[in-house]
């Protein structure tokens, strides 16, 4: 045989020594500055932000946070997943209605009848379906079991039909655009267009209390890391290796032995439980839920700030929904009108320009700065050093 | 990936590719299969046998039925009749439960995850048997079937790169050495060697050879220079149904194959006819 540089078979027919390929991770360097990272941005959020900002701009970043973490599922159904949702304002509304639902049984005390019942309803008892969110213990699990059980039923029967790509983001898009119809359609139990308004208590804490907002801040605060911490876990597991691969190479996966629906039904479950906790703690720091805040404009919203922070990065989609919500308000202040076509604009030129949005830019100034290719698992770029080759988006 | 086996953690499997596995080395039998897209029959009455340990070189011109075939196997296109490997069926299983069963296959064109390491794919790869426990979990270090991949198909060094950064002939292998961590008994491979530099044939056909050992092998492949060296039997096929089946020179005197090459002039196959010894 000619000698070949590599040449295959020659080094196999000694038998490979177990255990001399190099490890498989860099060791503590990347742990050290993941818990760094954390830390920073842990004092970010509870020690410089609640410093910093008045008790307004506090419960708007809380907001801003809430829509963060539908980023957080988003990122990790899209960006790993390559399942581009437009519909996660249905789990965010399921979130925030259960969560509602219970808050607004509460203001009404024991055996008592929301107000717009009253209202609009007619109605002399209280629905049937609305009972069981009396409770706490119900409530409060259903504000995310509910989403990932419905995203279950869904994505068991959207992916084992193998629908994915455009008819994928049409059908969930669709979907809000059917929970909306419904909410409206059932005002007298719903609240209609209206939604549920009026929350004036969190488990007895009275929300008119600047005290008590800034709780419901923190808890979202401490609650988006968790799920930061939750799913940098995801990404760097074996099964966040074997999602970007479905992603890749759905066909190739399967023959590989694997049902990629299932690999892919864990990640859009997992985003919908998100967006149904993120959801829950809306409901507190704005005082609100109504079919406007869940229908398909939220919810291409909430895929525009992924877009434009990185999707396939751990913190790209925090800081873009971040980001673009603050864009909003600041410039909806300042020029109202306009910011609807400020945000299609941003969204196209991320989408023509920046497939890997601002986090690939990180990416691309490291590189030039240091002159050499950036770690393979950065803070932002995990292991995508070309974040910025990603593909169109829905391919 | 939801059924847990004793294998689900991989490393307890032997690395079969050395030849030490006691895993059992069956042959494809293919009983009167046909494949049909709205009318037209690509794939009509095939049957063939493919011993144990066998390299089987299925050639023939374009349209013949080559690939549609191989998909039937692999349970991509839906075919009547009869596929066993060993003693399982595989018509009528969805193709993860095919893949299972030790069937591998690659592609005309190169599929690795590109965006993932040589060493996540193989790991990808060696791990459909793994339990949601051991997938919810990081990998730590590297398990052995893959590491034994990796020195199989000479790419140890790159271990850490992304698939997406290899050369042509390296991503085929990668393909391969999927296929071993896969524990694929029976490896299809679609045009292994096309685009590849003669040192990388060379390297190919050795790494098919050793791969052998404990597996059956069947290739598709237009490269007749190729099959001389390393088939040990030739199905030729054409317009769906099996023209002439045998040895290299068996396949190479048959007066139907001179035909069928010589036959269509205009067919890219007639370039390089058997005949061109």
């Amino acid at each position: 045989m000619t000698a070949v540089t590599p040449a295959p078979p020659s080094t196999a027919v000694r038998p490979a020594p177990a255990g001399t390929v190099p490890p498989g991770r860099p060791g503590g360097r990347s742990r050290l500055r993941t818990v760094a990272g954390f830390a920073f941005g842990a004092a970010l959020l509870f020690a410089v932000a609640p410093l910093v900002l008045s008790d307004f701009r506090l419960a708007l970043l809380a907001k801003y946070l809430c829509v963060a973490m539908v980023a957080v599922g988003i990122g990790i159904a899209w960006g790993r997943g390559g399942m581009l949702t437009l519909g996660q304002g249905v789990f965010f509304g399921l979130g925030g209605y259960a969560m509602a639902m219970h808050l607004k049984l509460a203001d009404a005390g024991p055996g008592g009848m929301p107000d717009f019942m009253q209202l609009y309803g007619q109605l002399d008892e209280l629905p049937l379906w609305w009972r069981p969110f009396a409770s706490p213990w119900f409530a409060l699990p259903a504000t995310v079991l509910l989403p990932m059980a419905v995203a279950f039923g869904l994505g068991s029967l959207v992916f084992r039909r193998r629908v994915r790509g455009a008819y994928f983001a049409i059908l969930s898009q669709a979907l809000a655009a059917a929970m909306v119809i419904l909410l409206i359609g059932q005002q007298g139990t719903t609240g209609g267009t209206n939604g549920l308004t009026d929350i004036k208590g969190f488990f007895g804490y009275d929300l008119d209390d600047p005290v008590n907002q800034r709780m419901v801040y923190f808890i979202i605060a401490g609650t988006l890391l968790a799920l930061l911490a939750l799913t940098r876990q995801l990404i760097h597991s074996r099964y966040g290796e074997l999602l970007v691969a479905v992603r890749d190479g759905e066909e190739r996966v399967r023959f590989l032995g694997y049902d990629p629906a299932s690999v892919k039904l864990v990640a859009y479950v997992v985003a919908a439980g998100m967006a149904g906790l993120a959801g829950a703690l809306f409901v507190p720091a704005v005082g609100i839920i109504s079919p406007a805040l869940i229908g398909i404009v939220p919810s291409i919203e909430f895929v525009i700030g992924v877009a434009v922070g990185g999707r396939a990065t751990l913190l790209g989609p925090v800081l873009g929904a971040v980001a673009v919500a603050w864009a909003r308000t600041a410039l909806s202040e300042r020029f109202p009108g306009t910011w609807t076509y400020l945000q299609g604009l941003l969204f196209v030129v991320v989408v023509a320009f920046l497939p890997g949005g601002l986090a690939s830019l990180w990416a691309l100034a490291r590189r030039r700065d240091g002159g050499e290719p950036p770690p393979r698992r950065g803070w932002l770029s995990l292991g995508r050093r070309r974040a910025e080759r990603t593909e169109v988006p829905a391919a | 990936m939801s059924e847990r086996t004793e294998h689900s953690e991989g490393r307890e499997r032997m690395p079969s590719q050395h030849g030490m596995s006691g895993e059992r080395l069956d042959g494809l039998s293919v009983r009167d299969v046909r494949v049909s897209f709205d009318g037209f029959t690509a794939v009509d009455g095939v049957s063939l046998e493919v011993p144990a340990g066998d390299i089987r070189f299925l050639i023939g011109p374009n349209g013949a039925g080559k690939t549609t075939l191989v998909d039937a196997i692999t349970g991509l296109v839906r075919a009547t009749g009869s596929i066993r490997f060993g003693d399982d069926e595989l018509l009528g299983r969805p193709v993860h439960r095919i893949s299972r069963l030790g069937i591998g296959r690659t592609f005309q064109t190169s599929t690795v995850f590109e965006e993932l390491s040589v060493l996540q794919n193989l790991d990808i790869a060696a791990g459909a048997r793994r339990g949601w426990a051991t997938l919810a979990r990081r990998r730590r270090g590297v398990p052995d079937e893959v590491a034994a991949a990796l020195e199989t198909i000479g790419l140890a060094e790159r271990a850490e790169h992304l698939a997406g950064t290899l050369a042509h002939g390296q991503k085929q292998w990668l393909e391969i050495g999927m296929l071993l961590v896969q524990d694929a008994r029976l490896l299809l491979l679609d045009e292994p060697v096309a685009g590849m530099s003669h040192e990388e044939r060379d390297a190919t056909g050795a790494l098919l050879e050793l791969v052998s050992r404990d597996r059956t092998v069947v290739v598709i492949e237009h490269d007749m220079d190729f099959l001389r060296r390393f088939a040990r039997s030739v199905t030729v096929l054409h317009a769906g149904r099996v023209l002439s089946e045998g040895t290299v020179a068996q396949v190479q005197a048959d007066p139907r194959v001179q035909e069928v090459y010589l036959g269509h002039p205009v067919d890219a196959g007639s370039t390089r006819t058997p005949l061109e010894a």
